[in-house]
Parts: C-alpha cells; sequence; structure tokens
C-alpha cells in the first residue's frame, strides 16, 4: 500500500487530481440544489433521518437503472439531500421498483417485499413500472407494479430524468403527512 | 464477385457435402443455401470451420401458415470478407428436430435453447437441453413464437424446479449469487462451485428479465417497432433501433440521405461514448479506487447531459427513424457538440492517465479474468470483450453501415485478454469515437436527414448487423403485413455471457464483479 502511494506521488506529485472544470451549468446545479433540500427538509420531518431505498430491477431495459446510477454520481450526490441506495431490502424503507414485472422476476420481487421492514412504501418507477409501458401485452409480463404490489407512487417517463425522480421523492415524502 | 465466393464455398467443400445443398442464391452482398435438414450440421461446421467464420444468428421461424413447415436459419460472417452466408432448411411439424450444431461450434449452445423453448424444435446431440428463458414452471406445448400461440395468453405456472450443473468433491461448495445484487444491476443468477478461493465453475442463469420482446415485434408496426427496438436494452438504444431501422429499410430497398447516415454514425459513437465511460469507472469502482470511479462517472453524466442537449434524450431515444433521423443538427449545435468534446477529450485524458497511473488498480486488473484467444474464437465472442483477446473484428470496418465507409478509425486489439487489456480497448475506442464524431460532424453533408415515408413490402427478409457499444449485434427480418413476420434480434450479450463463465475460471470470487463489470453485458438485451 504504501509503495503505491509513494510511486503515485513521486509520478504525479499527488495521488489524486483536483477537477479541472465545472461539471454542470449554474442554472442546472441550483435547479438540482433546490429540488434536494426540498425533499431533504421532506425526509427528515417524515423519517427523522435519512431515507433508504433498495432498488429492484424487475424486467427494466436497464436505462433506469443508469439514471438511479446517475443520482449517486459527483453531480447529483443525493446522498447530500439525505437520500441513499441500501445492498438490502431488510435494510430498506422504500422498495424502488422498475420494469413491468416480468413472470420470471415476479417471486423475486416478492421476495424482496417480504424481506422489507415497515412502512415498505413502494415506488414504481418508469413507464414500464408504472403500467406496464410498452410490453404491458406481453405473455411474459404484468401491466405494471400495481398487478403484484401496493404501489404508494408512480414516477412516468421512460426514462424518468435524475432530477424528477428526486422531486417525485418529494410527493412521496408529502403523501405520508 | 459474391457468386464467385459462392461457387469457392461449395467448391471447398468434402465430396459428399455438395450434394447436400437443394438451391443457392445471391442477394447484395448475402449468400443464401438450403441444405437437406440432416447434413445441417456438416455443412455449417464445415463452412464455420474451414472459413474461420463466425455465427452470427441461428434461430427458426414458423412458416406453417405459407409453406407448411419450420424453417431454421443460421447466419455465418466469413472471416475477412464483406459477404454473409445464411443456411436455411425446413423442419417439418410433425418431425420437429435437427441435428445440434453445438458439438461442433460451442455458441450455438444458447440459440439452440431457445429455439427450443420458443418452437418445441428439439436439437438431437445438444449436450444440456435444458429451458433458456421460459423457466420450469412454464407448461409444456406452450410455445411463445409459434404463429399459434396468442401474444397476449398468460399461461399459468407448474410446480418444478431448475437443475444447475453441479460440481461434486471434497471441499466444493456452492455459492448462490442472485437474482438481485446488491447494487443497482439488472437481475440474473451466478452459481459458483468454489474450493477454497479460486472459482471451478460459474453457470451464468439469465432470463430473468424475459419479456417476450420478439413476439411482441411481430404485432407491432413498423414505425411502433423503432420504439420498441429503443427498450431491447436501455443504455445500447440508440444502435439497437439503428440495426431496427436498416433491417427495414434493407427490405424496402431505400436508401437514407447521406447526411442522415452521418448523423447516424455520429450519434452511434456519441451513444459508444457514455457507455465506455461508464464501463471504465465501473472498473475502478470495483478495485475501489473511488477518486477514478467519480471522474467516469462525471464525464458520462456530462455526455448524456449533452446527448439531452443535443436530442432531448439522455439516451438518444426518439433519434432514429425509418429511413433516417428524425432531427437535424444546425451549425449552431454542431459546433456547441464538437467544442464539448474537445473539452470531455481533455478531461478523459486526465482520468486515463490516473487510472493508468494507478498500481493498485493495475494490480487488480493486469493478469485478472483471462479470456484465451481460442475460447474468444470458439465461443464468437464479439466487441471489445473479443478485440482484448486478439480478435481483430469490428463490423463497422468488416461491414460497413451508415457512413463508415467514409470515416477513417483503427480498431484496437490487444491480445493479453484480461481485465487490464479490455479496459485499454475501450480507452482506446474512446479516442477513435471521438474522433469519428469530430469527423462525421464536422464533414457533414449537405440535404435531407430522412426519407420520405415509403412502402415496406411484405415476405422479404432484411438483416442488419451494428457495432454496439457491447458489439456485434443483429436484428433480422421478415417483413409481414405492415410489421414484421418474424424479428429475430441478438445482443451482443448474448454471445458474451458465455466468455464470462470461461473468464472467471481460476479467480478468486471477489474478483468476479470487477471481471464482469470488464464486460459489462446487458441482462436485457440477452434475455429479450
Amino acid at each position: 500500500m504504501f509503495r503505491a502511494i509513494d510511486k503515485g506521488v513521486r509520478r504525479k506529485g499527488v495521488v489524486t487530481i483536483p477537477l479541472p472544470i465545472v461539471p454542470q451549468a449554474p442554472e442546472d446545479a441550483r435547479e438540482l440544489e433546490r429540488a434536494g433540500l426540498e425533499l431533504e427538509e421532506r425526509v427528515r420531518k417524515a423519517f427523522g433521518r435519512s431515507l433508504a431505498i433498495r432498488e429492484v430491477d424487475a424486467g427494466s431495459c436497464n436505462a433506469c437503472e443508469v439514471e438511479v446510477n446517475a443520482l449517486s454520481n459527483p453531480i447529483y450526490d443525493m446522498e447530500r439531500f439525505g437520500l441513499h441506495v441500501v445492498a438490502s431490502p431488510r435494510h430498506a424503507d422504500v422498495l424502488l421498483v422498475t420494469g413491468p414485472v416480468t413472470r420470471n422476476m415476479e417471486h423475486a420481487l416478492l421476495q424482496a417485499y417480504r424481506s422489507t421492514p415497515a412502512p415498505k412504501l413502494i415506488v414504481a418507477m418508469g413507464d414500464c413500472a408504472c403500467n406496464g409501458g410498452v410490453f404491458r401485452d406481453s405473455y411474459a409480463t404484468r401491466k405494471g407494479v400495481a398487478e403484484v404490489l401496493k404501489v404508494d407512487l408512480c414516477i412516468p417517463g421512460c426514462p424518468p430524468r435524475p432530477i424528477d425522480i428526486l422531486r417525485a421523492f418529494s410527493t412521496l415524502m408529502d403523501s405520508l403527512r | 464477385m459474391t457468386e464467385n465466393r459462392l461457387r469457392e464455398i461449395v467448391d471447398s467443400m468434402p465430396s459428399e457435402l455438395p450434394s447436400a445443398v437443394r438451391s443457392s442464391r445471391v442477394r447484395g452482398e448475402e449468400i443464401w443455401i438450403e441444405v437437406e435438414r440432416e447434413r445441417f450440421r456438416d455443412v455449417a461446421a464445415h463452412i464455420h470451420n474451414s472459413w474461420g467464420a463466425n455465427l452470427i444468428t441461428l434461430h427458426a421461424v414458423d412458416n406453417r401458415t405459407s409453406t407448411g413447415d419450420f424453417k431454421v436459419v443460421a447466419v455465418l460472417a466469413l472471416k475477412g470478407e464483406l459477404e454473409t452466408l445464411t443456411i436455411m432448411f425446413p423442419v417439418e411439424p410433425n418431425e420437429p428436430r435437427f441435428p445440434s450444431l453445438t458439438p461442433e461450434i460451442p455458441c450455438a449452445d444458447w440459440y439452440e435453447r431457445e429455439i427450443h423453448d420458443m418452437f418445441g424444435i428439439v436439437p438431437v446431440d445438444h449436450p444440456e437441453l435444458r429451458p433458456l428463458v421460459l423457466y420450469d414452471d412454464w407448461p409444456e406445448g406452450e410455445y411463445p413464437l409459434r404463429k399459434d400461440f396468442d401474444p397476449h395468453r398468460r399461461p399459468g405456472r407448474i410446480p418444478s424446479a431448475y437443475r444447475f450443473r453441479r460440481v461434486e468433491g471434497e471441499g466444493v461448495f456452492e455459492i448462490p449469487v442472485g437474482p438481485i445484487h446488491a447494487g443497482v444491476i439488472e437481475p440474473g443468477h451466478f452459481r459458483f462451485s468454489v474450493a477454497g478461493e479460486p472459482i471451478i465453475a460459474l453457470e451464468v442463469r439469465l432470463g430473468y428479465v424475459h419479456k417476450g420482446i420478439e413476439k411482441l415485434s411481430e404485432s407491432t408496426p413498423y414505425d411502433k417497432g423503432v420504439y420498441l427496438s429503443e427498450r431491447i436494452s436501455g443504455d445500447n438504444s440508440f444502435a439497437h433501433s439503428l440495426a431496427y431501422c436498416q433491417a427495414v429499410e434493407a427490405i424496402a430497398g431505400v436508401e437514407v440521405p447521406e447526411r442522415g447516415l452521418y448523423l447516424r454514425s455520429a450519434f452511434a459513437e456519441m451513444e459508444r461514448i457514455y457507455n465506455h465511460f461508464g464501463d471504465l469507472g465501473g472498473i475502478a469502482l470495483d478495485t475501489a479506487f473511488g477518486v477514478g470511479a467519480a471522474h467516469a462517472a462525471i464525464l458520462r453524466e456530462r455526455m448524456m447531459a449533452m446527448n439531452e442537449r443535443a436530442t432531448g434524450s439522455r439516451f438518444l431515444r426518439s433519434v432514429n427513424r425509418l429511413g433516417g433521423v428524425s432531427l437535424d443538427l444546425d451549425q449552431e449545435q454542431v459546433e456547441a457538440v464538437l467544442s464539448q468534446l474537445v473539452i470531455l477529450k481533455l478531461e478523459f485524458k486526465e482520468f486515463v492517465e490516473l487510472i493508468t497511473g494507478t498500481p493498485s488498480l493495475l494490480d487488480r486488473t493486469e493478469s485478472t479474468g483471462r479470456l484465451s484467444l481460442e475460447a474468444a474464437k470458439d465461443l464468437n465472442v464479439v466487441g471489445p470483450g473479443a478485440r482484448a483477446s486478439g480478435v481483430d473484428r469490428d463490423v463497422r470496418r468488416d461491414h460497413p453501415y451508415a457512413a463508415y465507409r467514409n470515416l477513417s478509425f483503427r480498431v484496437p486489439v490487444r491480445s493479453e485478454g484480461d481485465v487490464d487489456a479490455r479496459m485499454r480497448v475501450k480507452i482506446d475506442e474512446v479516442y477513435e469515437s471521438m474522433s469519428i464524431v469530430d469527423q462525421a460532424l464536422g464533414n457533414l453533408p449537405k440535404g435531407e436527414v430522412t426519407t420520405p415515408k415509403f412502402e415496406i413490402p411484405p415476405g422479404r427478409i432484411g438483416m442488419s448487423l451494428v457495432e454496439s457499444p457491447r458489439g456485434e449485434l443483429v436484428h433480422w427480418i421478415i417483413s409481414g403485413d405492415g410489421r414484421p413476420f418474424r424479428h429475430k434480434i441478438r445482443d451482443a450479450s448474448f454471445h458474451n455471457w458465455r466468455a464470462m463463465e470461461v473468464a472467471v475460471l481460476g479467480n478468486i470470487v471477489p474478483d468476479f464483479p470487477l471481471i464482469n463489470k470488464s464486460f459489462n453485458l446487458s441482462y436485457s438485451g440477452s434475455d429479450l
């Protein structure tokens, strides 16, 4: 370990490098900040702590996953607003479900639901999860999450943009009052 | 030219084989031969081996309503040649079987299991004919891609359990992982057999996100089919919709205006760039190099934001349309994209220096997850994963489409076949892609970006190969009445998942996520 750092320091002078330029347009950053702070306030009011999210892909095309992952990147960095993605449904307040619920994922989704402690909030993210989307008439899928679980909030979009996901969580927090 | 190739192929066959060929024809750069069912394996294996050909797709068509039989179709790409060779044979409904290709061409394995699931046609001598995407709880006698299967009916479940491959012996134990993983990724099950730390066997079980896309496509009008094809694999939306459009355009015999072709190439490379940023960041993340991962995440986000500014979609969706693209870029937009790319290139260079100058990262990537050239060839691995193992193949160069014929680029190839080689191939590809976008947008021809609406005649076949960020993907369509009669989709991942099973052998379990990330395969694209 020491050798690695030593080599890095000798080669480059520093082990890390500063970010060369501003990562995001200022107006986008302000908009994000506003949405994030609103959300943070609501999460604190409802939970008195941060909100733990478990994402379950129940047949998504992976675009929704790309956007959920984007929320953790240094630009959105949703953890600063008190939202974080947890590794197990057992640690989760919210199941964030994507995809129309395929026949082959239905069982795993229900298992994840059973493993989630109260309040077991269910958020259906993306058009597929909301109503089956383009796959709703297939032999291999359901017509959205609501066919198998009681859904607390739908976030439409194909896929919804990261900032829209943050705003939707504010709506979810409002509905808990 | 192509006629000569056909003659060469037939002449090269051992004396007993030419009589198996019932008919042949040539269309553009496609050669078609129809063979006797019982000698399909011999003919296909001979051409595959002696011509160094790649299996591009193997699938069936339910033709009972017109010719009274099923057709099985195998498409091979001849090594180093423009031509593709399609081998076809009929299968009688009362005798639904054919000689399995898997013993000769290992890559045929999943294709044949899929044909068995979807059509109920049995590949005789297949080494392990288990279900692929229709699980064991699927009732027998229900075959979704047969024409008499109602696409909207959801058959009930029957009680049954899946048999995994078992490794037995003292000290051997199994680690089941998935389908739901700790990270935000797609679902799939990995069954490791280990003795101590090293992995001695891995079975990848997929199918969790099977959505019946091929069947859906048969009831989806062409214009909506573009929308559907964008949802085969989200982060490869543009590559899939491009392949779909090109296949339909081939059926209609329509030429896309030059400007549309250049824009398609530019957008396809923009998709590759943001995907490769993500993959490289994933490698940094899985080697616990958080700084590198954060840099890559910023690069990727900026690329996607740029996609949105240029096209309205972070995933370049709704950009492709039949006959061209749905939007044009004016001079101001072109300059915005190009100047943004210059900045991104400088930042990317810094990122590359950072990760390739970090010994703790290289210590994890070098010699990890090695895929030999031999295995890569046997399994017909495609894309960066193949090129990192020494396979010099890239659809953009070998079967050019869009504007690639007029663009100059290098195809990076390495020989080590480990995580490090895959990482470095992707790094080099990002630079090439940036150069391609620069060339394409810098030399945009004047004119329209799309052709006027056109007729799509029924009963014709169109095929399109596209080099997606993950590698070669295929759309193969028989046209029907205003929609595809049969639509075969093959994502790069469908071939490359098998490579994962081989590349992890002898590695320790904690290196699995890293190896997985270095391939970064699509589950949705593979399961369809």
